[in-house]
């Protein structure tokens, strides 16, 4: 599994255990006081390691190349679940998609960005970088569950929307508008789950909701730290201290009201134990849902406007 | 042994007896280079006569295309803050110190309600690009939040002038957000059934092309204006060759369905009226 830098202090030690229990296999000598002592060690190493995590190092984790992706969370927290395609106009954008599942038997409208893992499905996927057909698809989507009273769960993880010719042709920066127009009227709950990268336009354009989370290991930003440090800086490598001052974590966020809520992961990652991951996820969204239903719809719309109708910092 | 003897001396005038040319006192064009009086430039509404090339333009000269003397500026007094106390080449603070210093402004967008026509009255929300490249940070997006409400309150029509290299990094998921806040607070203009122009000017990239600047009932444009969303450079970075002549231009846009039409500054108030006119159905 790939491992980071500041995980190297953890490595060592499992190396170590590692040792320990081959010898033990062989049967020469009995270590299982030492290898009980250093699985505590371990632990107390990662407790150590990750509850500490800067700006930077949360980045890397949202970009491990083994962090599930939207596919992974509806395949194991949702059922039913049928991916629908296409704009209805141009195509079918592959670093988006959508369609109806159940979550503990009620219908709900999943979209998303997607990833994909290998050189082969990451160009397919388009680095998650989705085309203006990719947001307009994820409107009709919502429109359509809008029309059958579906509530809306939204995963984002996405570098940035897609800079390219065809994207700006086709009208990038109106098919994000867009979203964010219709989204903030939508007649149906919407929650908002940053599962990965939220990298500026490009996740806003499926981000406005009644409830927008963060996963513990994620960031959400107008820039990415690396663009951030090649443009104020003029050069690449000071994207560390770029993470650092865009304040893009979940704990920043929450602290400064951009965000309703955080969700768990565990210890160093989502990646680290998929299973519990998806018990924390969904744990998280069905409580986040039964407190979004009980309140009329157009209630829910008032409040969900004025949310973020208060967002700013200014002086009068 | 030289070859040639200097026979006549070379700059002669005393600099006391110099005829000096005040500074300001003629324009030179950007593009096709032509000098014309200031004066003239600014009569033309900052367009060169020539060869039509719209001089970017900021708050104060659009008020004044616009309504003339007769208008009221409205929520003057927001100003910037620094939340994040972010930090790059230079403290964010001193950045906005610096800008309000330099530019006489205190951010990048000021709001005005004025006369358009003797019976019609319109609200603009103009940016100033003159104010760190005319980004949208928490001011701006309060600013145009609450000249929405204003427009919508008194159900007169609005007008939003982008001029804007996109979101403000210093004030980074904050700047992000006002993209959300701005589009909200249209999407309940709209439901209010006020008209709703949006005018883009040189430049409107970013974040403000990816929310107000592109939902206009109406979108109009000055000529050859950028606009878009990924920036030239950014986008030729990543598909590593050049852009076409004409990319992204306001031109582009109309061809490819995103704007309505493009309009002359020097026509701009005339086609506004009409345009309000037709609107408000009066």
């Amino acid at each position: 599994m790939t491992s980071f830098d500041f995980e190297k202090s953890i490595q060592e030690l499992e190396e170590q255990l590692a040792e320990f229990e081959k010898s033990q296999e062989k049967g020469k000598i009995d270590l299982t006081d030492k290898i009980e002592e250093m699985k505590g060690k371990i632990q107390e190493e990662k407790v150590k390691v990750y509850s500490n995590l800067n700006g930077w190092q949360r980045v890397q984790i949202s970009r491990h190349p083994e962090r599930p992706y939207t596919l992974d969370y509806i395949e194991n927290c949702f059922e039913d679940f049928i991916e629908f395609h296409g704009d209805r106009g141009v195509k079918d954008d592959k670093a988006m998609i959508g369609g109806l599942a159940k979550l503990n038997g009620q219908s709900v409208m999943v979209i998303g960005h997607q990833k994909g893992r290998n050189t082969k499905q990451r160009q397919y996927r388009n680095f998650g970088m989705p085309n203006p057909e990719g947001y307009r698809k994820a409107l009709r989507l919502m429109k359509m569950a809008e029309k059958f009273g579906i509530p809306v769960v939204c995963l984002i993880d996405t570098p940035g929307a897609s800079p390219g010719l065809e994207a700006e042709e086709r009208g990038q920066g109106e098919a994000i508008a867009r979203n964010l127009l219709e989204m903030s009227v939508l007649k149906v709950p919407i929650i908002c789950i940053i599962i990965g990268e939220g990298a500026s336009g490009g996740a806003l354009g499926i981000g406005i909701g009644d409830r927008v989370m963060m996963m513990e290991n994620t960031w959400y930003s107008v820039i990415s730290p690396e663009s951030c440090s090649s443009i104020l800086w003029r050069s690449w490598e000071h994207k560390e201290k770029a993470a650092e001052a865009l304040k893009l974590t979940a704990n920043d966020m929450l602290g400064n009201k951009l965000i309703d809520g955080i969700i768990s992961e565990p210890l160093g990652g989502a990646h680290q134990d998929t299973s519990v991951a998806y018990k924390l996820f969904k744990d998280a969204l069905l409580q986040e849902f039964n407190a979004v239903q009980k309140l009329p719809i157009e209630i829910l719309i008032e409040q969900r406007i004025q949310k973020f109708a208060e967002m700013g910092s200014f002086e009068e | 042994m030289s070859w040639y003897k200097r026979v006549k001396e070379g700059i002669t005038t005393l600099t006391s007896e110099k005829k000096s040319v005040p500074d300001g006192l003629w324009h030179k064009c950007n593009r096709c280079k032509k000098t014309l009086l200031a004066e003239d430039h600014a009569k033309n509404q900052y367009v060169c006569p020539g060869c039509h090339y719209h001089d970017k333009i900021g708050s104060e000269e659009y008020f004044d295309i616009l309504f003339g003397n007769d208008f009221e500026e409205l929520f003057a007094n927001i100003k910037p803050t620094d939340p994040l106390k972010f930090k790059d080449t230079k403290d964010y603070a001193k950045r906005l110190n610096e800008s309000q210093n330099k530019s006489g402004l205190t951010d990048a967008m000021r709001v005005a309600v004025g006369n358009l026509t003797e019976e019609q009255k319109l609200v603009v929300a103009c940016m100033d690009f003159g104010f760190i490249g005319g980004s949208m940070g928490s001011v701006v997006g309060e600013k145009i939040a609450r000249a929405i409400d204003y427009a919508r309150e008194n159900r007169i029509p609005l007008m939003i002038v982008s001029k804007s290299g996109g979101a403000r990094m210093m004030e980074a998921a904050f700047s992000l957000m006002q993209m959300a806040k701005t589009s909200a607070k249209l999407a309940l203009l709209g439901k209010a059934g006020v008209p709703y122009i949006s005018l883009l000017t040189d430049p409107t990239t970013g974040g403000v092309t990816a929310s107000f600047a592109m939902l206009g009932d109406v979108n109009i444009a000055e000529p050859e204006a950028l606009i878009g969303f990924a920036g030239p450079r950014v986008i030729k970075e990543t598909i590593g060759r050049d852009l076409p002549k004409g990319f992204q231009s306001s031109e582009f846009l109309l061809e490819h369905g995103f704007i309505d039409f493009i309009v002359n500054r020097t026509e701009l108030k005339s086609k506004l009226t009409q345009l309000v006119k037709l609107l408000m159905n009066k």
